[in-house]
């Protein structure tokens, strides 16, 4: 290889992780709340709409500095998430797993229209700190948004590794995801700690929206994002949270280089096509967990 | 009340087995076909797509409601109708040879997806079914050789031997006559041995292996089965649209297309039927009823898109065997009046089987 091409190779990989941070972001929250209830949100994508959105009127509108704007997104978003579950998708509990499917799509469908009632149909930008900033690395080009990214999700992902192991809601809400029944009667309040999850994975939908409409735009169809993560979740195998992350890395990547090394158009579909490959080939991810259906 | 004395051996297999049914049937079929002289001629061009999205909500019922596979990509069969179908027709062939070719054609492209897809089930079927349909629409867009790319191709008028199908009438009938084709065939297939064998594999399909059903088999066959009629509902949408562009197919339509199934009824024909009127005329509906709301509402981008979403929830939630359960309820509420029991439809609960390990 030469110069060149290292270099080339390098800025791709630089903005792969970047971009897989995003989506192994995304993927975590849905791995939250399908470990927690076994429904697959696909209203996930939608709430990280709404938080851009959110989070564009809190810093243009209102004129909050950033950090204080992504507070208060992700309060908003899981207060949003907790009521959701709470309210409307808790009632389907013990229905198969196509009304989980239906009811989140249902959901998706209002909140993006509810969005598109309130703010109209124009996309729409706000500044961080750091745009247009870069930083140079031997030779690599590497905007400080993305060191920005990385360094967020890398930041969740222990937060919500010490959390789970270390707090006691952390510790209840792995109990109620393997077995709510034995969890209930060593007094969980399972309802409530499944609200809390919806909320936890609404708050990191909240944390992708937010870093990631900046160096797309706030726009509509952000939510087509949750498409890229399912792909990273098949990829990392649905049960793990490392699975998530290791399956948004490598979804990121893969595009990154395909946008380069194969031929044009390639970029955009090659997150699915991975997703096929790989469920053809290990119908439960690569990580996934190996268990036979129960009949 | 009524009882069924079936004294003759065909009367137990009839379609329409009591007077009042042919009645109402028959009704139903003379005003469809008065109707071109009564309607407006938009009207009349509203109600042939209306029968279009019918046939190819059939078509996904087959799928999802009959077999128990969920498909969240069926766009993609219907966008392979449309262009195959245009395709065939710019190169000379006739409609009613390239008509059954679009078909067959979306046939075969089931098959090859659903070959592979009967190692993925429930979750992850509906993901495949997903990225296949986002794959379709990129070559779609790419390969604008054949299919003109983003600029969009256009569909030749329909010609049936010699006979001109661009007028609304004549298309109006012309969809009428192949809904109701598609219709009585898929009828009479879901009471025969394979349909039953679908509704077998839906069920359980370790019951249905154990009864001698090869369960593969089964649900590649409801694949290409259900890909084919929406095939057929995607080259016939090809002539209403007169113009394709893969913007068309997006997975908006393959979402309407699931809402069409599952607020219809899932595992009723007529369920697909009711369904997709509801869905299809629902934008038409909406924007009626506009005028009539405050301005700060009706001017709202977006309204349509929470209003499906909406009723979409309504029905997960309170009424899950869709309009067709509601229409049965309804029916024997009337035929049993004074006598009749609620409890009739009272819901047994039926807990999820868990995917997790015990």
């Amino acid at each position: 290889m030469t110069g060149a091409a290292l270099q080339v190779f390098a800025q791709l990989t630089v903005n792969g992780i970047a971009v897989g941070a995003i989506y192994a972001l995304v993927a975590l929250g849905l791995v939250l709340t399908y470990k927690a209830t076994e429904v697959l949100n696909f209203a996930h994508g939608d709430m990280l709409v709404v938080s851009a959105f959110t989070a564009w009127g809190l810093i243009t509108v209102a004129g909050l500095p950033f950090w204080a704007a992504l507070g208060v997104t992700v309060l908003i978003a899981a207060a949003l998430s907790y009521g959701i579950d709470a309210l409307i998708v808790r009632r389907i509990t013990g229905q198969p797993q196509f009304a989980g499917v239906m009811l989140t799509i249902a959901l998706a469908f209002m909140l993006r229209g509810l969005v598109s009632m309130g703010f109209g149909p124009e996309s729409r930008n706000y500044a961080t700190p750091w745009t247009g900033q870069t930083s140079s690395l031997a030779g690599i080009a590497i905007a400080d948004l993305q060191l920005v990214i990385v360094g967020v999700a890398l930041a969740v992902t222990a937060a919500l590794l010490l959390f789970f192991r270390g707090t006691r809601l952390g510790v209840a809400m792995q109990a109620a995801s393997q077995n709510q029944l034995a969890a209930y009667l060593t007094g969980v309040r399972v309802k409530r700690v499944n609200s809390m999850v919806w909320a936890l994975a609404g708050a990191t939908a909240a944390v992708a929206g937010v870093l990631l409409a900046p160096i797309t735009l706030v726009d509509i169809t952000l939510w087509f994002v949750v498409l890229k993560a399912l792909a990273a979740l098949v990829l990392g195998g649905f049960g793990s949270i490392a699975g998530a992350i290791v399956g948004g890395l490598s979804i990121g990547l893969i595009e990154q280089y395909a946008g380069v090394y194969l031929p044009d158009g390639s970029k955009d579909v090659v997150a699915y096509v991975v997703l096929i490959a790989v469920l053809i080939v290990r119908p439960h991810g690569l990580l996934g967990e190996a268990h036979g259906k129960r009949v | 009340m009524r009882f069924d004395y079936n004294t003759r051996y065909r009367d137990s297999f009839a379609l329409l087995r009591h007077a009042d049914q042919r009645i109402a049937y028959a009704l139903l079929a003379a005003l469809l076909l008065a109707l071109p002289w009564l309607a407006s001629n938009y009207l009349v061009g509203e109600l042939a797509y209306v029968f279009i999205l019918c046939i190819a909500s059939l078509g996904l019922m087959v799928l999802t409601g009959y077999t128990g596979q969920v498909s969240l990509g069926h766009a993609a069969f219907l966008a392979v109708g449309a262009y195959g179908h245009a395709w065939m027709l710019s190169q000379g062939l006739p409609l009613m040879v390239s008509l059954p070719l679009a078909g067959l054609l979306c046939g075969l492209f089931g098959l090859a997806l659903g070959i592979p897809a009967i190692r993925v089930s429930g979750l992850y079927l509906a993901m495949v079914t997903l990225a296949f349909s986002v794959i379709v629409t990129h070559v779609i867009g790419q390969w604008s050789a054949v299919t003109g790319g983003f600029t969009g191709l256009a569909v030749p008028d329909p010609v049936l031997v010699g006979l001109s199908l661009g007028g609304g009438k004549a298309f109006y009938f012309f969809c009428l006559s192949l809904l109701a084709l598609v219709l009585l065939a898929l009828l009479n297939l879901l009471r025969s041995a394979i349909g039953r064998a679908f509704v077998g594999v839906r069920d359980s399909e370790a019951a249905a292996y154990s009864l001698g059903i090869p369960v593969a088999r089964v649900k590649v066959a409801a694949f290409a089965l259900s890909a084919g009629v929406t095939g057929l509902a995607g080259a016939l949408l090809a002539h209403h649209t007169k113009y394709l562009t893969p913007d068309a197919f997006t997975l908006i339509l393959s979402m309407e297309l699931v809402l069409m199934v599952v607020i219809g009824g899932l595992g009723s024909l007529r369920g697909a039927i009711l369904g997709a009127i509801l869905i299809s005329l629902l934008p038409t509906l909406i924007s009626r009823v506009k005028p009539f709301l405050p301005d700060q509402i009706a001017k709202q981008f977006g309204l349509e898109t929470f209003i499906f979403g909406f009723i979409l929830a309504l029905f997960v939630l309170f009424e899950p065997t869709g309009i067709n359960g509601r229409w049965i309820k309804l029916r024997t509420l009337v035929q049993s009046f004074p006598l009749y029991r609620k409890d009739t439809f009272k819901r047994t609960k039926r807990y999820m089987k868990s995917e997790r390990y015990k």
